[in-house]
């Protein structure tokens, strides 16, 4: 239908008109115009019937077919330019061998390709669809009222490029509807190509040092990444193999697994899995939007995407199970150095990274179950973390710090944005909330397949537990009489945020209908039969109510719990603590910070052995998948 | 219900005590006295106490310290003090730093002499206490409260 | 069919019999300590006196936290106890502990809040072993229904007419599980966050602020919970019922002992020591398992 046509276009050419937009109203006039229909439209996306393809013809026209090439070629030669300008000789290097490789590709082009076969539509990208409208859409949205403060109040110092923040945004989210529907390779690399761009001039944004150091990063891994997705095209090329996604899936494992290989290479290092997680962590200093767009709900969730599209070629060889190992270890890895983080924004890129290797390991193993689990941790992790990192960045513009120990007693100070990262982090890890179902399914997926990726799994859900509840128990925690910062949120930022709030607990609710509706026949469409969680389905379920209900009896034992007295300061209270007297008679404030298990586990020490694991491994999948 | 002479968990306070009457004190924890027989738990914590096991007079020092504990002790509680200091001030009444015994800022419902008290001595007095804090059950179950300073 | 009846019975029965429990280890460590210790019953004193206090709280919500805590350990023995998913049993069990150390963070003293963070090292500490003893139980059983697991699977190999319990074939899990057992009841080496004895650097750490009705529901889930814990030990030896009660006590005895004889390790000694047992005892099972499958 045509209507997925007019989702991947209409943000492509707002956001290109949005270049031209100098005025607040007419801007946000126009990203509502555009965004709110999309968002719309995605959702009504879920309804339809799956899978279809476009029937039009000029898709494979030449009109469309030498625009994108010419698109191609010039985002190649400008990553190349700044390679150049730079200094950079690898950004350099990559951008020209892929620009080298599509020359090539187009001389020696076999003739043109059916129309069918460029867009598929079926439930994974309906999905994706879904998270990048809906999900994206309310971060653009919020974007609007946070640009503005961004730029007016807290940091004057940066150049105002609102015009092309936002047009990056629209682009974006333009290229992804584009990627989430591409079956045709060439045109999946041309949307993935437009992502690393956009990737890169939104971490620039600021244009201190720090960000362009670490957008030439991002630029780099990325480009390694599209690389390897070139090289992909050309093999199948040089075989004469298939060269669209459903094809390469249909197709027999002796031809497809090296491309498969190669198409997991680029979605990990677009997933920013170890060894490419640098980039991620770097792309924090990016203001807040673009951290919960790019590089929490949206951006990377593309690199994951691939690596499921890919599971059913990955199952059941070692590829595939390579491919879950990295996962695995991203995992763990990720998970222990999320612990060691007092800087939120840098737990959040951590907890990210973590959860994409869980997804990735689903991809992986690729049995149906873990698929399932797959797509539901994107689906869970998508809406919490972006619920997340918009929250924190509002903490951090009105109490001017993302230092965990600076939350203290937050649920005073900002109570409504506190019970919001409250519901965001249960959302996260806590059973029966939706990211628990996700990883008991992936526990049960792992242990039919390869039994000895579990202690993994134990050990990063372990830490994943534990720096979730120091960051909610330092949220909860009240010391002494702190104040409450009014005004809290604007009209415009609850709307959004309450209403991601309310998506988070509807998904988790309604998990079983999400499952039903949407990924299950996706499994179907795979033609694959599942032995999903059923009976524990309906234990959940009740667990789920059991629990809910008990919250609201909360605010009837709320103030008849008993009688207020003060915290134990050894007796020497002064009013109702912290304070205390000290020795000599010397009032003190007592002050605590949470454990961040220093002297046992160093962030660059587990970065290190990660990426030196994972290199490995790397190298590794493409030796034998070029040997099988 | 039962249980309100049976779980007698005390915290102990040295208010300015030269530490003879805490060393008898903690004597009766030991294997000789054994006071766990009763069910008597040291817990160090007010919110957890039911007895307040006070040593040694008061100075400025430890005036709002006595306070501020005996006020985070839930309802009911008793107050023993121990030793002759606790009682009235002892040989150091006179001093100029000393106030007196600990009845000068709280109500005290046991005085147990001595210098240092005996733990078979401290042993009694925390098991008359038990009797005081029974009937400070009774009437709280009643609703009249005898405490000047509950819910403060 | 959900059992009903045990869940009935466990939910009546726990309390008293982890009560009885709590008593019987302070009588057991009052004897190994050459005292003579307290009367059998001394827990159910203890919690009613404490149900007859006033209640002070440093915020009004954190008995919330104590119920709910309450609520889910009852109802994660009741999953077990009726031979649900142990999985979900894991997963409830954690979530226990988080809404207790979300009400121990909630008393905002500085004893409470690093009591807390103690009590989430711990669970950090302990949560790998669960999860790879479950796994572990799934391996040998093929089922992680806790009713299968306790007829030890169809697989089992069968001696004299009788099944053999399952530790013949998890041996190092159950030895991993006993170390964090260890963990779980708050016994010395690991009584990091709140100790039942008596003054420790914490005041009484996590369990600091509670008072009166707040502090009772505490114990009366660590009541369920003793029970829970000492039922998963007998699911090793489950098909021998009578040497599987036995056991329990046995090593209900050994933890007190245990408790007595060592001193408090520091928490980095704690997490460090109970994960290399993990990796080796619990990971170690499961390769060998995988190996021989």
């Amino acid at each position: 239908m045509e209507l997925i046509l007019a989702l991947i276009a209409l943000p492509l050419i707002a956001g290109l008109a949005m270049l031209a937009v100098r005025g607040n109203k007419l801007r946000a006039a126009l990203l509502c115009a555009v965004v709110i229909p999309v968002g719309v439209a995605s959702i009504l996306l879920t309804a339809m019937d799956t899978p279809f393809t476009s029937s039009l013809v000029n898709l494979s026209g030449p009109a469309i077919h030498w625009s994108m090439f010419a698109l191609e070629m010039l985002m190649g030669l400008f990553m190349a330019a700044v390679g150049v300008r730079y200094q950079r000789p690898l950004i350099y290097l990559l951008a020209l061998s892929q620009v080298a490789i599509l020359g090539w590709l187009e001389v020696n082009a076999h003739g043109a390709e059916s129309a069918a076969g460029i867009l598929y539509v079926d439930k994974l990208a309906v999905i994706m669809a879904l998270i990048n409208g809906a999900i994206g859409g309310g971060i653009c949205l919020y974007a609007l009222s946070y640009m503005k403060d961004y730029h007016e109040h807290d940091h004057k110092e940066v150049a105002d490029r609102r015009p092309l923040f936002f047009a990056l945004l629209l682009i974006f989210m333009g290229a992804m509807f584009g990627l989430v529907f591409s079956n045709n390779l060439s045109w999946l690399q041309f949307f993935w190509e437009i992502t690393t761009l956009c990737s890169f001039l939104l971490i620039g944004y600021t244009q201190t040092p720090e960000a362009h150091k670490n957008a030439l990063r991002a630029l780099t891994m990325n480009l390694l990444g599209g690389l390897a997705f070139s090289l992909a095209i050309l093999y199948l090329h040089r075989k004469n193999g298939p060269m669209d996604l459903q094809s390469l899936l249909a197709s027999s494992k002796a031809i497809v697994l090296l491309p498969a290989a190669l198409l997991a290479f680029a979605g990990i290092t677009k997933a920013a899995q170890l060894p490419f997680s640098s980039w991620l962590l770097g792309a924090m200093v990016a203001p807040t939007p673009v951290s919960a767009l790019l590089h929490s709900s949206t951006m990377v969730k593309a690199g994951v995407y691939m690596v499921l599209r890919l599971a059913p070629v990955l199952a059941g060889n070692s590829v595939g199970l390579i491919v879950a190992i990295i996962g695995s270890v991203t995992f763990v890895v990720g998970s222990l150095a999320a612990t060691t983080q007092s800087d939120a924004k840098r737990v959040l890129a951590w907890s990210t990274i973590a959860n994409l290797g869980l997804i990735v390991l689903c991809g992986g193993i690729g049995t149906p179950e873990a698929i399932w689990a797959g797509v539901l941790l994107i689906i869970f992790h998508a809406l919490a973390k972006c619920l997340l990192f918009l929250c924190v960045g509002l903490v951090e513009h009105k109490t001017h710090s993302r230092d965990i120990d600076a939350m203290s007693g937050l649920v005073v100070r900002m109570p409504r944005v506190a019970i919001l990262m409250l519901i965001g982090m249960a959302g996260m890890f806590l059973a029966p909330f939706g990211m628990l179902i996700s990883k008991w399914a992936v526990l049960k997926a792992v242990i039919d397949q390869y039994p000895l990726l579990s202690v993994f799994i134990a050990f990063g859900g372990a830490a994943t537990l534990y720096f979730w509840v120091k960051w909610m128990g330092k949220i909860v925690e009240v010391v002494g009489k702190p104040e409450p910062l009014r005004p809290e949120l604007t009209w415009g930022q609850a709307s959004i945020l309450y209403g991601m709030a309310a998506a988070t607990f509807a998904t988790c609710m309604l998990f079983p209908l999400i499952s039903w509706a949407l990924v299950e026949p996706y499994l179907a469409e795979l033609h694959l039969k599942s032995d999903l969680l059923s009976h524990g389905n309906l234990i959940l379920v009740m667990l789920m109510m059991a629990l809910i209900l008990l919250f609201p009896l909360s605010f009837l034992y709320y103030g008849r719990g008993g009688t207020l007295s003060e915290p134990y300061l050894g007796g020497a209270n002064v009013d109702a603590g912290p304070t205390f007297v000290g020795s000599a008679g010397v009032i003190t404030t007592s002050a605590t910070r949470g454990y961040y298990l220093h002297g046992i586990l160093d962030e660059r020490w587990l970065a290190r052995c990660g990426e030196f694991a994972c290199i490995a491994l790397l190298a590794l999948m493409i030796l034998l998948a070029v040997t099988l | 219900m039962f249980g309100a002479k049976k779980s007698p968990w005390l915290i102990h306070y040295d208010a300015s005590s030269c530490n003879g009457c805490d060393i008898e004190t903690l004597a009766c924890l030991t294997p000789v006295y054994d006071v766990e027989r009763l069910g008597i738990v040291n817990t160090g914590n007010p919110k957890h106490a039911d007895i307040f096991l006070v040593t040694g007079a008061v100075n400025p020092q430890s005036h709002d310290v006595i306070i501020n504990i005996y006020r985070e002790m839930p309802e009911p509680k008793v107050v023993v003090a121990v030793g002759t200091c606790a009682c009235t001030g002892g040989i150091f009444k006179e001093c100029y730093n000393v106030s007196g015994g600990i009845d000068k800022v709280i109500p005290v419902d046991v005085y147990v002499p001595g210098c240092a008290a005996r733990p078979e001595a401290i042993i009694d007095g925390v098991v008359r206490a038990l009797a005081v804090l029974e009937q400070k059950y009774n009437a709280r179950k009643k609703g009249v409260s005898h405490d000047a300073t509950a819910n403060t | 069919m959900i059992p009903w009846l045990n869940i009935l019975l466990y939910l009546l029965l726990a309390p008293v019999v982890g009560g009885l429990l709590s008593g019987l280890d302070r009588i057991i460590s009052a004897r190994m300590q050459s005292r003579q210790g307290p009367p059998i019953l001394q827990p159910f004193y203890d919690v009613s006196k404490l149900w007859q206090k006033q209640t002070l709280v440093v915020r009004s919500s954190q008995n919330f936290f104590i119920v709910v805590f309450l609520a889910a350990v009852i109802f994660t023995g009741g999953l077990f106890f009726s031979g649900s998913d142990l999985l979900l049993v894991v997963f409830g069990m954690t979530l226990a502990a988080v809404f207790f150390i979300m009400g121990a963070f909630k008393g905002s003293s500085p004893f409470s809040f690093i009591g807390a963070q103690r009590e989430l090292i711990q669970v950090m500490a302990y949560e790998p072993m669960i999860l790879l003893a479950a796994i572990g139980m799934y391996m040998a059983t093929r089922s992680f229904q806790v009713a299968e697991i306790a007829g030890a699977g169809d697989h089992a190999a069968k001696v004299a007419g009788h099944t053999l319990p399952l530790v013949f074939a998890l041996p190092g899990i159950f030895l991993g599980l006993l170390y964090m057992l260890i963990i779980k009841f708050r016994k010395s080496p690991f009584d990091l966050s709140s100790s039942h004895h008596a003054h420790q650097e914490l005041v009484r750490g996590a369990t600091t602020e509670f008072s009166g009705r707040g502090l009772a529901l505490i114990e009366i889930a660590h009541w369920y919970e003793s029970v829970l814990f000492l039922g998963w030990v007998y699911l090793f030896f489950a098909t021998l019922p009578v040497l599987g009660i036995a056991v329990a006590l046995l090593v209900f005895v050994l933890i007190i002992l245990v408790d007595n004889v060592f001193a408090r390790l520091k928490w980095q000694a704690a997490l460090k020591s109970a994960w290399l047992v993990t990796l080796l005892l619990g990971f170690g099972n499961i390769v060998v398992l995988s190996l021989l499958r």
